[in-house]
């Protein structure tokens, strides 16, 4: 194995699958270019890559770790309250460091609440997932003197980026606000999934028994993922409330954390780029039949829902996987 | 007890009445070929199972090199040298065959929870596991996921990645089982070139193969020790061969 030994493929191959694919560039290359093109859907654009951002954390914990969560959405509110309530109570206004704030915070209680309910599996998990959204929903819900109860907390200010780039009418920059911390949060989801400790998640998801056997520390690696997934979770939620400057109860619920999930299962789980495939499919596919079919939209969305777990069990980019080895072997 | 790999003092398991181990001796020297048999249901993958902390023990004692492990986790005795195959492949089977034993030496060399390097630039690590698939002649599967391998293959990955964790006593749960004759003939050429200096316990009902290795045999019957000895006296001995050898010819 020492230096005479030319370096062999398999070896060359797993040191070079990490290397950067022109293909992962299309995202970026959309997002900017959606910035000119459909400028006056910017508002729109944001709350995308919001949750673009959000489902990319959920595809972390729920695609490389395998921990199944109705609950991501716990962090998410968190996320959102911190820099709500740091705003209209702190006086706190600033958006860098509020955002900080939220990812802290949304990370210290998936740390908490890892260490209690990633002690189980399946549907018991599940469950607790479901008990974490549902206490803090109520506790949000019922500490109106904090955060404004059902009305929310409405119309705080906050300050301009770096001092410099003021939030304006049109989302311009929140669109790009967003838009850059997404990337940096993409670049640090990407180094991870690839790096040891993102593979040794990919093997407690394929064989935990197996984990045990080779004497991975299980238990700390999940909650250490599940604590980086729910801080992102958190900065996602704190995004959504610098850019609406508002946080209702709506960001705290169930349904944002089933609909999120919805969102990766359409983009493709486990693959990093499903994430950002999911929620503009669904939300374009929302925002205009909502528009033109204002009464019989969620129809159209159950429709889209039910053709993709018939054909399309791995979402959009496993469908397009399935194709391409198709043609691949058509053309042989 | 310092010269021994691994010992276990008055060791018992019950589930509920039913009793799976009881006062269980057990010895294995340093550098041991030792097998352990005895009929289905005897208990002996249990034993596995208590010795790696899969199980936990009802009573009594583990050593491992004169430590007391009983109370230590799976990844923890690991981590002290403490290898095993399954009886059961337990393999990443979605992940290819480098990677799976990549893994295993990434643990064992601490290398395993990195967050801020690539994994496939950690050359030490895969240039390790390579060598060991060479060892193993199965580095011309290196890049296949295992689920696309015959069994037999996986089974030599299983042993693999037990020898990816450089442990000091290796626990072999059947590794030739359910594998076609032509394929478990590699297999037991790769256990015969066990390094000398692993301490090996092997369950194994291919009596062929048992006695070809072992130099020490124990034989379990329901949950205890029936008989230990040299492979001639087990053989030689009545009451083997009327709970195990007689049954197994059968059978």
């Amino acid at each position: 194995m020492l230096a005479p030994n030319p370096t062999v493929a398999p070896v060359e191959q797993l040191a070079r699958s990490h290397r950067l694919r022109p293909l992962e560039l299309a995202p970026w290359l959309v997002a900017g270019a959606s910035f000119y093109v459909f400028d006056i859907y910017l508002p729109l654009g944001a709350q995308i890559l919001i949750n673009v951002l959000f489902a990319l954390s959920l595809d972390l914990i729920l695609g490389y770790a395998g921990i199944v969560t109705l609950g991501h959405a716990a962090f998410f509110g968190v996320g959102a309250y911190t820099v709500g309530i740091l705003a209209v109570h702190g006086g706190w206004a600033e958006p860098l460091t509020g955002l900080i704030a939220a990812g802290i915070l949304a990370g210290v209680l998936g740390i908490v609440t890892g260490l209690v309910i990633l002690r189980t599996h399946g549907l018991t998990l599940l469950m607790l997932t479901l008990a974490v959204v549902f206490m803090l929903y109520e506790a949000a819900n019922k500490a109106t003197h904090i955060t404004g109860g059902a009305d929310g907390l409405q119309a705080f200010a906050i300050d301009p980026i770096l001092g410099l780039f003021r939030f304006d009418l049109f989302g311009r920059t929140a669109y790009l606000y967003t838009l850059a911390v997404l990337f940096i949060a993409w670049a640090f989801v990407r180094l991870l999934v690839h790096s040891p400790f993102g593979r040794s998640l990919t093997g407690v998801r394929e064989n935990v028994t197996r984990m045990h056997a080779i004497g991975a520390p299980v238990r700390r690696r999940l909650v250490t993922a599940y604590a980086i997934s729910a801080a992102l979770a958190g900065i996602a939620g704190g995004l959504l409330a610098q850019t609406t400057q508002f946080v209702g109860l709506n960001t705290i619920t169930f349904e944002r954390s089933g609909e999120i999930l919805i969102m990766l299962i359409l983009g493709g789980v486990g693959r990093l780029y499903g994430a950002f495939i999911g929620p503009p499919l669904f939300m374009i596919a929302q925002d205009t039949l909502a528009k033109n079919e204002p009464v019989f939209w969620l129809f159209y969305i159950g429709l889209l829902l039910v053709l993709v777990v018939m054909f399309a069990r791995g979402g959009v980019l496993g469908l397009i996987d399935t194709l391409w080895a198709w043609f691949v072997r058509r053309r042989r | 007890m310092n010269d021994l790999a691994l010992a276990t003092t008055a060791l018992c398991k019950n589930f509920g009445a039913l009793t799976v181990a009881q006062n269980i001796d057990f010895r294995l020297a340093s550098g041991a070929r030792h097998a352990l048999i005895g009929p289905n249901g005897a208990g002996k993958t249990t034993f596995i199972n208590l010795i790696t902390g899969r199980l936990a023990p009802s009573s009594g004692r583990i050593w491992l090199a004169g430590e007391d492990i009983t109370d230590l986790s799976q990844a923890a005795r690991v981590k002290r040298g403490l290898g095993r195959t399954f009886q059961i492949n337990q393999l990443f089977r979605g992940l290819s065959v480098l990677e799976n034993v990549t893994l295993a030496v990434g643990e064992r060399a601490g290398a395993a929870g990195d967050m801020f390097r690539f994994a496939g630039s950690n050359r030490a690590v895969v240039e390790e596991a390579y060598g060991l698939l060479e060892a193993l002649r199965i580095a011309d599967d290196a890049s296949k996921l295992v689920k696309e391998l015959p069994y037999g293959r996986q089974r030599l990955v299983e042993i693999a990645i037990a020898l990816g964790l450089r442990p000091k006593v290796l626990l072999l749960d059947e590794p030739a089982a359910g594998v076609p004759a032509d394929e478990s003939a590699i297999i037991l050429e790769v256990i015969d070139r066990l390094p000398s200096g692993i301490a090996v316990l092997i369950i194994e009902h291919d009596m062929d193969l048992v006695f070809r290795f072992a130099r020490t045999i124990t034989v379990m019957v329901q949950g205890t020790v029936l008989v230990e000895g040299a492979p001639a006296e087990i053989a030689a001995d009545a009451r083997v061969r009327e709970v195990y050898l007689g049954e197994g010819r059968h059978g």
